[in-house]
């Protein structure tokens, strides 16, 4: 089978995450069926490196980033993080393992404990790794609160409900941080927010990066965000990989039609600026019975005989720049290979 | 009403809010969800009302088409359709006016949908209220709202229920039963928030076809500045339950009065900036409606504050072209917003906005 291919794949000593043909399914009852939610993706993430994953509902973005926490185990597929396999460990050793990987998630609201208040709640990961005295607890819980901007005083007598989205989504991260972790996923976690308070999160975020030396992975929907925060991005569709590249050159070169439609969906807040006709119609087929070949052409406009019956592999149609599309915008047609399946 | 009368009135605008006031009884006193908005619009027009959460917009549009509870809300001002008086009608009143007049489309269609009940008893129960259509006649109407609405196999859709169609085909359906019985009005509150942006972009594409092919007036609620540029003619910047900027929408981004407006702008990120360049925040939140600031409601947030800015309130001031009107002391342009834009860029405070202007 034509796999998304491990072009893209680097061989540094600075890999701090790296992703092999992940595969994750989801058992549909006793119908035999199976959701096909991640079908055989590979990345990587360097150390310090914030990796941007886009993608529209349902194109297994969200199911990528909670399989590297094991939550669920994958299907199949190898997820090595700082040099330890993790889709292998007994549960205890994942459980600490867990200590170094954290996550955000979307609903700041929802994904804080509403009956405890909020310095209890940044405590919590402490008190339960044991980390120091409680004073000494405390004392990081407050200095946490402080370089995420919510005043420690009131965090100690109030409760989420009291805080805004935004103040919510920063208690979130400020939990995330307290136990020094190497790196965070965040889980769309500015797409619940207004757009000014989505400024204030997404420049947190970097400047916390800076701070605590992290790596991020931060899966989206919005590319204009994503850019923004990124180094390097993959876009995925339906399971797969379709492009990976720096984010930059992404937004200057998008080669694969899905990028290129995605780039061109986001409103332009400029009203000189024509609104460009909507290239494609519809919405992902479903995840149970993906179509043949690559997995855009029943949306793409390009698609081509080959594309409903041969998948596209990755392949580097300039540096640093990858593609899986037989006809991709820029970087020249995929070489026909011989293939048998 | 002659016809003459009539077309004058359409010309002159179908819908018109004049110092609208909606209060809430709170337990921590009056909350002045909207304090004092005039607005119009006129047949075929679309108006964007943009602001941050709290700023009013969703309860403006609800005050409008008369969707607030009767207890604990205190209402003032005078709500016009088509030149009637419709702020004190009963919602035995309104029901003639719901559906046929105006319609409304809201930020969540999971929600806003039955999940009893079929997609087609849902859109073809106001044909059958309304339009006194047969359960017949109306499922054949309902099928060709849902064609007219791009959704694929509609006959087959009339009979699948909420949970079975995706987000951005229950969205649809919310459109073709807000489009069931022709409405001159269309509120859509958030339309497209809880959506993927290719979905997002679709929506607001058929939106904006409907407006054009039936004429209608689009009011257009979203916290998204970009959402509005391309899809509307005029755009009203709320903040705090006032109306703080209005202008057509190519003046508004072309010629920003309020420092707000311009905040928000600033706020988006856009692909044309490189990676990691810093976004422009605005600091703070948006003010507390029971005890809003004494002055402008934005000063405490504003990065071009002066004193008279927290003491006074800004009266609504007419910019060069005759429909932009703003509320601020120093706006945009003026000679103090200049000298301190110098100060604040010296401090290096200010960095995304300066590439973006």
């Amino acid at each position: 089978m034509a796999g998304t291919g491990k072009a893209h794949l680097r061989d540094d000593q600075n890999v701090l995450l790296r992703v092999e043909d992940l595969v994750v399914e989801f058992p549909i009852g006793r119908t035999g069926l199976k959701v096909n939610a991640v079908s055989g993706i590979s990345f990587d993430v360097l150390k310090g490196e914030t990796l941007g994953i886009v993608g529209e509902s349902g194109c297994g973005k969200s199911t990528t980033g909670r399989a590297i926490m094991q939550l669920p185990s994958p299907t199949s597929g190898s997820i090595m993080f700082d040099g330890t396999e993790l889709t292998t460990l007994s549960g205890e050793a994942m459980r600490e393992a867990r200590t170094k990987i954290q996550m955000i998630f979307q609903d700041p609201i929802s994904s804080l404990n509403p009956r405890r208040n909020v310095r209890d709640i940044v405590l919590e990961p402490l008190s339960i790794w044991k980390r120091g005295t409680t004073a000494e607890q405390l004392a990081a819980v407050d200095k946490i609160l402080e370089h995420v901007g919510i005043d420690p005083q009131r965090a100690a007598e109030s409760k989420p409900h009291q805080f805004s989205g935004g103040q919510c989504q920063r208690i979130s991260i400020a939990r995330s941080l307290v136990l020094n972790p190497q790196m965070i996923i965040c889980d769309e976690p500015v797409s619940a927010l207004d757009v000014s308070v989505q400024a204030q999160v997404v420049n947190l975020l970097e400047d916390l990066k800076k701070q605590f030396e992290l790596t991020l992975v931060f899966i989206a929907h919005d590319l204009a965000v994503v850019k923004n925060i990124s180094d390097r991005i993959a876009v995925m569709y339906l399971g797969k990989i379709c492009e990976v590249s720096s984010s930059d050159d992404l937004y200057r070169n998008p080669a694969h039609p899905y990028t290129d439609v995605l780039l061109s969906s986001i409103p332009v807040p400029d009203p000189t600026v024509a609104v460009k006709k909507v290239v494609v119609d519809g919405e992902p087929p479903s995840p149970v019975s993906p179509p043949a070949g690559c997995r855009f052409n029943p949306r793409c406009p390009n698609a081509s005989d080959r594309c409903r019956s041969e998948e596209p592999t990755l392949r580097e149609i300039e540096p640093d720049h990858f593609v899986a599309c037989h006809h991709p915008l820029t970087g020249g047609e995929a070489p026909v290979s011989v293939h048998f399946k | 009403m002659t016809q003459t009368d009539l077309v004058r009135s359409e010309l002159e605008s179908l819908v018109e809010t004049i110092d609208v006031k909606t209060h809430f009884k709170t337990p921590r006193g009056i909350a002045r969800a909207v304090d004092g908005v005039s607005i119009q619009i006129r047949r075929g027009q679309s108006l964007g009302v943009v602001g941050e959460s709290g700023s009013g917009k969703t309860v403006l549009s609800r005050s409008i088409m008369g969707l607030l509870p009767r207890n604990g809300v205190i209402r003032e001002g005078s709500v016009r359709y088509r030149g009637q008086e419709i702020g004190n009608c009963s919602d035995k009143e309104m029901q003639s006016i719901w559906g046929r007049e105006m319609a409304m489309i809201f930020q969540d269609p999971m929600t806003s949908l039955n999940p009893v009940m079929k997609v087609g008893k849902q859109i073809s129960e106001s044909l059958r209220k309304n339009l006194g259509m047969s359960a017949n006649e109306a499922l054949a109407v309902a099928e060709k709202l849902l064609h007219d609405v791009r959704i694929p196999e509609p006959a087959r859709r009339l009979n699948q229920y909420p949970h079975e169609l995706s987000g951005g085909m229950r969205q649809r359906v919310m459109i073709a039963i807000a489009m069931a019985c022709g409405p001159n009005m269309l509120f859509a509150d958030e339309p497209t928030t809880a959506l993927d942006v290719t979905v997002q972009a679709q929506i607001l594409e058929l939106l904006s076809e409907q407006k054009r092919d039936r004429n209608m007036s689009l009011l257009l609620v979203t916290h998204n500045l970009g959402v509005v540029a391309g899809y509307t003619d005029e755009i009203a910047v709320m903040y705090g339950g006032k109306v703080v900027e209005k202008a057509p929408t190519k003046t508004l981004f072309a010629n920003t009065k309020m420092p707000y407006t311009e905040a928000l702008l600033s706020s988006i990120p856009r692909l044309d900036q490189p990676s990691h360049s810093r976004l422009t925040t605005i600091p703070g939140r948006p003010p507390d409606l029971v005890n809003p600031p004494k002055g402008c409601r934005f000063a405490p947030r504003c990065a071009y504050v002066r004193d008279l800015c927290l003491n006074e309130e800004p009266e609504l001031e007419q910019a060069d072209s005759p429909d932009h009107t703003y509320r601020c002391f120093y706006p945009v342009g003026s000679p103090e917003y200049l000298e301190r834009r110098v100060e604040l860029t010296r401090k290096g405070e200010l960095v995304a906005s300066e590439g973006s202007n």
